[in-house]
């Protein structure tokens, strides 16, 4: 009986673990496009519902998962070069809040938008046979779906901080991300870094969606809900950190997957609790320096 | 002089008795719209949005969840008619303003540790907190099915009673009350208070540097806000005698956001312009299309992209631009 019930948790351990995954890249994608440009993405949410109809769309095309796990996230990204070069540019040197506004709008129409083109009845993107079934893994049996979810979620996380500490391109994001005045008097067009940033963040939302996909089915509000628990991530974790975006991700995670174990009831309550005991023992989050961008 | 001339000084009439030039035009306001439930709406959004305005227009604090406090007031209305059955339609009111008002005062207390950008995230986060709660605690809210079994109320003045069924007399009831709010908002922005929230506005640092306890003040506003935004959801719940749970939801912030921003954020009539504008075009396009929020969402983006004044402080701003020209 007590064998039961401690596999049971140990497959709800991994189950947080995989949502936490899923926290993780919408967060940092979040927190990127934030430490750079102080612009709070709204409609990162709703990129993240649109990766997940990019990848059945590729998907119905080809035939091919790994195929659409690659291009989806691609055309999402893409989305949101358009998005910051045409609509989000405008917004600078303006109120910060005025970027957060306009994401909003945007939110409404992409979630409109895929209502028309897809329907309102969910659809299912199924992974791929090799993905399909359990990996026994001695004490509890366990999707290999999920498992990939981390796996490929820890690379994407070791590629990006290659990218941000090793190449130039990412020195540039670091400095930039703390002074971006100096930046520029060096002779940096940090516009075009601004762009980049924003297609990565925005290609990340659109991974996290074709990776949720098979796990929670694919819906046009699928990112409502997911992109107000980031945002809790990113303020838990420590606005513009990226360490912190991970930390607080695989957090919070635990949070939903642990309550939903013991009461279920309060899964969706709690991430917002300790959201409210962070902020009282830390506002700046767990990573954050205190007064950054505020 | 001619026709230029007399609406510039019925402009300045306006803007120089701007409550008394409220109660004027809502007075007849039923009459002019095609009917008259459209007209409580905008009486009871805009209320909504006036109260969202003191936050986000006058203090400059960006609130995305002003739901929390327009349900606080309905479900605080709500809960004392339906589950209490208390037949006090003050005690009723006052529940929801008192409810409103604490969620303001104990969310207000956690978001304003943090500034800026986070501060609306923190809203947010909390307001969806609530909306959660809520859902959970159906055997008072109702949960998913939303609280029902609000009745109808009269209203019992010494040596009359009105009754509140008909559209017209709910409208004059609630049109009553929303002057009244109108002019605690008037006093208020009058007030050094007042002066103070437009100081923190458009310069924190520089409010401090004047020896003002700004985190005090900026509480301050949020309990008023949070207020007024609560009579709206009280008033509301006697309309509708009944509170759906989406009135906790996020897409009803992001409603008064939009309202406000559309009519003009931080101009005295741009929350009410803003609310007519907003229920008009969402009734006449949701005849057309399903996809209606389509439209509103490119509206929207638009006036944040091009219009950033809105519609009443375009107006006004081209009217002052003319004059100082």
């Amino acid at each position: 009986m007590f064998d039961v019930t401690l596999s049971a948790l140990a497959a709800q351990v991994f189950t947080g673990l995989v949502l936490g995954m899923i926290f993780v890249l919408l967060a940092i994608g979040l927190s990127l496009i934030f430490g750079l440009m102080t612009v709070v993405n709204f409609a990162h949410g709703s990129l993240f519902m649109l990766g997940a109809y990019f990848g059945v769309f590729i998907f119905g095309l080809t035939r091919n998962f790994w195929l659409s796990l690659v291009v989806a996230p691609l055309m999402v990204g893409a989305l949101g070069l358009v998005i910051e070069r045409f609509l989000i540019r405008r917004l600078y040197g303006r109120s910060p809040d005025d970027p957060l506004l306009l994401t909003f709008g945007l939110s409404l129409i992409i979630v409109e938008a895929a209502r028309l083109i897809w329907g309102k009845i969910g659809l299912t993107l199924d992974p791929p046979r090799v993905l399909a079934g359990g990996a026994n893994l001695g004490f509890m049996t366990f999707p290999v779906y999920r498992l990939f979810v981390i796996a490929i979620t820890a690379a994407v996380l070791v590629a990006i901080w290659f990218f941000l500490e090793r190449t130039n391109v990412g020195l540039i994001i670091r400095a930039g991300s703390r002074d971006p005045l100096m930046v520029r008097a060096l002779g940096i067009d940090l516009s075009r870094i601004w762009l980049l940033v924003f297609g990565i963040g925005t290609a990340l939302a659109g991974l996290a969606g074709i990776l949720a996909g098979p796990m929670r089915g694919v819906y046009a509000e699928m990112g409502v809900t997911m992109v107000i628990e980031s945002f809790v991530v990113v303020v838990v974790g420590g606005m513009g950190s990226l360490i912190g975006a991970v930390v607080a991700g695989v957090l919070m995670g635990q949070v939903v997957g642990l309550t939903t174990f013991f009461a279920p009831a309060l899964a969706e309550i709690m991430v917002f609790v300790a959201m409210a005991v962070v902020l009282l023992v830390r506002p700046s989050g767990l990573f954050g320096e205190a007064g950054l961008l505020e | 002089m001619g026709m230029r001339g007399s609406l510039r000084s019925a402009v300045d009439w306006v803007g120089a008795h701007p409550v008394s030039a409220f109660f004027v035009f809502f007075a007849v306001f039923p009459f002019l719209v095609p009917y008259k439930a459209l007209a409580t709406q905008v009486l009871i959004f805009g209320l909504f949005a006036l109260g969202f305005n003191l936050l986000y227009g006058y203090t400059g604090l960006l609130s995305f969840g002003h739901a929390a406090y327009y349900g606080l007031g309905a479900y605080g209305t709500g809960i004392v008619l339906a589950k209490l059955h208390l037949t006090s339609l003050w005690g009723a009111i006052g529940a929801g303003l008192l409810l409103a008002g604490l969620g303001g005062a104990v969310i207000g207390f956690f978001c304003l540790r943090r500034r800026g950008i986070y501060f609306a995230m923190l809203t947010l986060a909390f307001a969806q907190l609530l909306y959660f709660v809520g859902f959970h605690l159906a055997n008072w809210t109702g949960g998913d099915d939303g609280l029902r079994g609000i009745p109808q109320l009269k209203l019992g003045l010494p040596g009359l009673t009105l009754s509140l069924e008909s559209p017209l007399g709910f409208y004059y009831f609630s049109f009553v009350l929303v002057v009244i709010a109108v002019a605690v908002l008037k006093r208020i922005l009058d007030s050094p208070f007042g002066a103070v929230l437009q100081a923190i506005r458009e310069n924190s640092d520089r409010a401090v540097a004047c020896g003002y306890d700004i985190n005090r003040v900026k509480l301050l506003s949020f309990v008023f806000s949070a207020m007024f935004a609560g009579l709206a959801g009280s008033l509301d719940a006697l309309r509708l005698t009944v509170v759906p749970i989406e009135s906790l939801y996020w897409t009803t912030s992001g409603q008064v956001v939009m309202m406000t921003l559309l009519g003009g954020a931080g101009t005295f009539f741009g929350p009410f312009v803003g609310a007519a504008t907003f229920l008009v075009l969402e009734d006449r396009l949701s005849a057309f299309t399903e996809s209606w929020p389509l439209v509103i969402g490119a509206i929207f983006s638009a006036f944040v992209l091009f219009l950033p004044r809105g519609i009443w402080g375009t107006l006004m701003g081209g009217f002052h631009g003319r004059q100082s020209a």
